[in-house]
Order: C-alpha cells, then structure tokens, then sequence
C-alpha cells in the first residue's frame, strides 16, 4: 500500500429497534429523546476496522473518521462508533437541519466530508456507509452522496476486500437471481449489508480509549451551507403524516373435525398461495 | 453518596449485556443439556477482552479493575450462570492469585494467555477434608534436587480440565511451624501445576445438579515434579494468600448471584405479561406481581451490597465483612428468586430448557461455593465480637 487510508463512516443515531418505538408531535415523528448507533452502520464501521487489520493495522497509519448529522444526542452514536475503532468523530449540529429529507442529508453530509478532508489535510479514499438506517429506511443517502462526492458507488455489498496496492476495491453485491462480483477504483463509496462481516463487541479499553478520542462538532454555516438550504426548507419531500403499523391481525384457528387438511388447503389456495 | 455507575462502567455492561443476549442466550440451553463445556463463547469472551479486564495492558489485560469484571459477571449470569462462573473462576482464582502474588517472570510468563482467554487456570484449595478449613489440607509438596515433588487429590476445582486449562494453583503442605502455644501450624503454600506435568490428571467431571457447562472435576496428584520456581507467592504464606483471594472472590461472587437473581425477575417479568389465564395476563394478579416485586427488591438489595463491597476494595478499605454480607445476600436472592420464578412459570418452570428451571437448579450452588451461607454468617458474626 502506497499511502495510508482515509476511511469516512458516516453513522446515524436511531431510535432502538428493539425497543418500542413511539410517534409524537405533527406531523408526528419517530421520538428520538433517546436512541442508539443504527445497528446496520456497526457493519460499515466493522468493514473499516478489518480493511485497517488487513492492511497494517493500528500502527500503519490509516485514520477511520466517524461522521453524523443529527441533534445533540446523536454524540452517542459517535461514542459508540469510537468505541468500535473510529480514530475521531464529527458531529453536524444545527437546529436548522430539522426535517431534513435524504436529499439534504447528502448534501449535508458531502460538505462536511470535504471539511473532514481539509480538516485531516488528506484526501479521503473510502466511505464506507451501512446499507440503511433502522429508522428512516429510505437507503438513498449512499447512492446521492456518491453522486455529489463524484464517487465510485458500490450499492449493497455482502463482501469488500481492498487490492493489496490500495487502488482498488472488490465487492460483492447478491441481487434475486445471482451474485455479483465487482471492482472499483478508489476512492469509493460503499454501502455494506447485514452479511458483509460480524460487528465486533468493543473491549473495555476500547471503551475506555474512546472517551479519548477527539470530537469536533460543525454548524451548517461551518460548512458552507446555507441555512434554508437545509431542514425542511431544502429538503424535496415533507413527511405529511405517519401511522404506526397496525397489529398484526389474529391468525384464523383451524379445529381438526375430519377435514382440517381440506380447510388448510382451502386457505392457502383463496391466498393464492399455492 | 452515588450509586450511579461511571460511563465507563455502565458501557461496559450494557456491551456485555448485549453479548449475553446475543451470543450466549440462545445456545444456554444446549450447553446445559449436553454438559458441554462452550469454548466458542469463552472463546468470544476471550476476543472481547472479559478475561483480562483487571488486568493492566501491559499482561495484556484491559487495563479494568474488578468492579468491571463483576458488572460483566452480573450481566452474563442473568442468562447463564455456567458461562459465567466459568469466567469468574478463571479470572479470579486462576489469573489473579498469579497477578498478585507472582513474580515478574511467573506473570510474563502465564498472564497474556490467561487475559485473552486462550488458556485457563485452576485454583486447587478444596479437598475431601479441607475448604474454608484450609488446616486440614493433606496434599503436601516436598523439596527434592531443586523440585517440588507434589501429592494429594483436590475436589470441586472449576476450569482445571477443559482443553484449554494451561495450570492449576495447587495449595500444598510445605512444612510445619511450632506456634508459641506449643501448637503444630502446617505451612501451606501455592504450587504453580502446568497440566501437563506427569502425575497431574483431571479425573472424571462431576455430574453436578446445576452449572452444568461449567467444568468441574477432582483432581489427583502423584508425584508431581515441577520446578523450585513453580512456588507461586512466598513459600509458606500460601493460606494467607488464598483466603485474599477468596476475599475478593466472594464479591464476584455475589455479582454473578445478582445477575442470576435479576435474570429470574426479567424472566417472570416477561412471562407474566405474556401468559394468559381466566383472560387475563398472570402479572394482573397481586399474588404474581407482588411475589416478583419482591424478587426486584432482593436483587436490588444483592446489587447494591456488592457495589459497596468492591467500591472498599478498590478504595482500599477493608472489605472482608462486607463482601460476606454481599456473599450471603446475592446467594440467598439468587435461590429464592429462582425458587419464586419456577413458581411465576408454573408447569414450564419445571422443564429444563426453560431458563427459570436452570436457574433453579444452578441457583443452590450459590449458598454453597466460595465459603457457605453458613462461613458467611460465621465471619459477620466474629466482626460483631461474637
């Protein structure tokens, strides 16, 4: 490897999963009082990690940058990125960013990439994002931040690995019908699925060397953008409404009295299922 | 006054919280029935750093203190007591008498792979006629041409036959000493006994009523020749070293008792919300919820008697009488908050791959090992003058 790597992990602090999940306020918005790292971004924040290993390690030189976008409480996804091996972090914090749809988020998170890249005085050669975030689920933000980036963009990749030069990057990408194999220079973005690696759990001095680690935290205007440029005003679509998802409605019961089987075929057959 | 855990301290149990829920939960059950000892788990343990937590770096430890050691105990517990004890004995009577009383060579020399849970060490005290009554150890180990030739049999030694166990800490009679009083004292020291050593086998595994993918076995020792160095801490001071150690071990202890007395409350919890009876769910009835309120309130009570008894050690305070007190707490929350959850469970509390039945059955030992219920009120009592 010629240079040591810039590897950028933008990450996003979400409502727990796991936990139930409540809408407020109008339109009514996911609560994000409290939350956690998305779990689909521990998966690039892993891919970073092993690309490091694979390539020198701790000492080579290489920087993994964790970036976020989001209110004050997004600082615990940065510490738990850090945790899991980030170098550093940097916080976009602006209320002017509320409401901002996929679009902006990209454009917000392209400007903040290009001050990561002055910031560190390196170019950066990867970015590395999750498939999609646990809340919003739109997987839009990687393709159109590539796009502003002028990146190679790699979608959905179940496997990376880097040439051993650097230069170059293999993933690959499993569709319905078939597996792709694909190569693309750097630098490059690429959104890793859920079967890309196992997240590591951070050791306690991984923990400990977090608390640590630098975070820098940047306004929209420290970024050059524009306030109404951002949040709802720039954004180009508005969530009108939400519903929470029905209950799953009760299954129908089935007694046996000597033509259960018939009836479960009748079933399946009014679904169309058979 | 704070009992509010540090940032550090509390990721560090939330990760291992997330790593019980996760990794070891789903396989418990399994481990359990077959009474297989899960080295992909202590394997994984290993990777994330638990076996070395109090250790510094520089042994390749995380540079922790036992206080993070027992809150990833009280969380690995709540889902599988075996996994745990197995990580509370590997660290605190296997690694630690070597961090504590060892030479700079005996720990460069055992410690990284003990730290990165690669290798396990035994801690061989208990014997047919001695435990908390170290005087009436047998095994002796006597001086010849610059050895220690070791013989004796240990009994209940946890971690000393897995295929990973690298040694065994073996107490031994090494001489005698002639008190004032006209009295005989037998010398006790610690011998360092690589499991490879002829005359050293780990005989048959118990077959134990609960902590089944534990491993416990008893131990014979004939004519065990280690070298003149293998004395682990001074020759002689063997019995003042092991009951240090057992001082600290009781409040890890009691940590893996907590965790096992909070995971029979987030069971019935669970349970009780869930299961439907005369339409309605169990926890609706008082006689349900108030029995798991209660079960909360002695896991709570073994939770905090604990925090007090590490924040003293680590504060280096004397601890001994409050770490018997979290010992005898945590022990008897753990037996009566299984004891409550199979009765929460019904029927099902009484099926084995159910996690409140093995917790009923793993829960007795924890009024037992590392000093009785009765040796703990024994040793609070004598702090009173009595």
């Amino acid at each position: 490897m010629s240079q040591p790597l810039t590897i950028v992990v933008p990450v996003k602090h979400v409502p727990d999963a796991a936990g139930e999940r409540v809408l407020a306020g109008s339109p009514p918005l996911l609560e994000r009082t409290s939350g956690i790292l998305s779990e689909l971004d521990e998966y690039a924040l892993e891919a970073a990690a092993q690309i490091v290993e694979a390539h020198g390690g701790a000492g080579a030189g290489h920087r993994v940058l964790a970036l976020t976008m989001g209110p004050a409480g997004a600082t615990d996804a940065l510490k738990r990125a850090l945790q899991l091996g980030a170098d550093a972090g940097f916080h976009v914090l602006d209320d002017a960013l509320a409401g901002s749809d996929a679009w902006v988020t990209a454009r917000v998170l392209a400007a903040a990439l290009e001050r990561i890249a002055r910031t560190e005085d390196r170019a950066v050669d990867l970015v590395l994002t999750g498939m999609a975030a646990t809340d919003g689920e739109t997987s839009l933000v990687p393709g159109q931040l590539a796009e502003r980036l002028g990146l190679a963009h790699v979608g959905f990749a179940s496997s990376l690995a880097l040439a051993e030069d650097g230069a170059s990057l293999t993933a690959t990408r499993h569709t319905e019908t078939e597996a792709l194999q694909v190569v693309a220079d750097l630098p490059a973005l690429v959104a890793v699925t859920d079967q890309a690696n196992t997240p590591r759990y951070p050791t306690f001095k991984a923990i400990m060397a977090a608390k640590k680690k630098p975070v820098q935290t940047w306004s929209v205007t420290d970024l050059g953008l524009d306030t109404d440029a951002v949040g709802l005003a720039g954004s180009l679509t508005e969530v009108l409404d939400a519903v929470p998802r029905p209950p799953r409605a009760a299954g129908e019961v089935v007694v046996d009295e000597g033509e259960g089987g018939i009836r479960l075929a009748e079933f399946l057959v009014a679904r169309k299922l058979v | 006054m704070n009992f509010e855990l540090d940032e550090e301290y509390q990721d560090l149990s939330d990760t291992v919280r997330d790593f019980a829920d996760e990794v070891i939960a789903p396989v418990s059950a399994r481990y359990d029935a077959a009474h297989e000892f899960p080295y992909d788990i202590v394997a994984q343990m290993g990777e994330m750093g638990l076996f070395g937590l109090p250790f510094p770096e520089e042994y390749g430890g995380m540079g922790g203190d036992y206080f993070a050691l027992c809150l990833a105990l009280e969380q690995i517990a709540r889902v599988d007591q075996s996994v745990a004890i197995t990580l509370e004995a590997g660290v605190s009577l296997g690694a630690m008498p070597i961090f504590r009383f060892g030479t700079e060579e005996q720990k460069q020399r055992w410690l990284p792979d003990l730290a990165a849970g690669q290798a396990l060490a035994g801690f061989g005290l208990t014997e047919p006629e001695a435990g908390s009554d170290a005087g009436g150890t047998r095994t002796t180990a006597k001086r010849e041409d610059g050895q220690w030739v070791v013989n004796g049999a240990k009994e209940f030694i946890t971690n000393s036959g897995t295929d990973i166990t690298r040694l065994v800490n073996v107490t031994a009679v090494t001489g005698t000493t002639e008190l004032p009083d006209g009295r005989i004292r037998k010398d006790i020291s610690t011998i360092i006994v690589p499991t490879d050593t002829p005359g050293f086998r780990a005989e048959k595994a118990y077959d134990k009523v609960g902590w089944n993918a534990s491993d416990t076995h008893p131990l014979s020792l004939q004519d065990v020749r280690v070298p003149e160095e293998n004395l682990l801490g001074e020759e002689g001071r063997g019995y003042a070293n092991f009951l240090s150690v057992l001082d600290e071990g009781r409040i890890a202890i009691a940590a893996l008792a907590t965790g096992a007395a909070q995971g029979c409350v987030e069971e019935s919890v669970r349970y009780a919300q869930e299961r439907q009876s005369f339409g309605r769910p169990i926890g609706a009835n008082q006689a349900v919820s108030f029995k798991i309120a209660r079960m909360q309130a002695r896991a709570h009570t073994a939770r905090l008697a604990y925090y007090d008894a590490a924040s003293r050690m680590l504060a280096g305070r004397p601890f001994k009488t409050q770490a018997a007190i979290a010992k005898l707490v945590a022990g008897e929350a753990a037996m009566d908050n299984a004891r409550d959850a199979t009765q929460v469970f019904g029927g099902y509390g009484f099926i084995n791959e159910f996690r409140v039945a093995r917790h009923y059955r793993d829960a007795k030992i924890l009024e037992v090992g590392e000093g009785t219920t009765e040796v703990q009120l024994m040793l609070i009592a004598r702090e009173l003058g009595l």
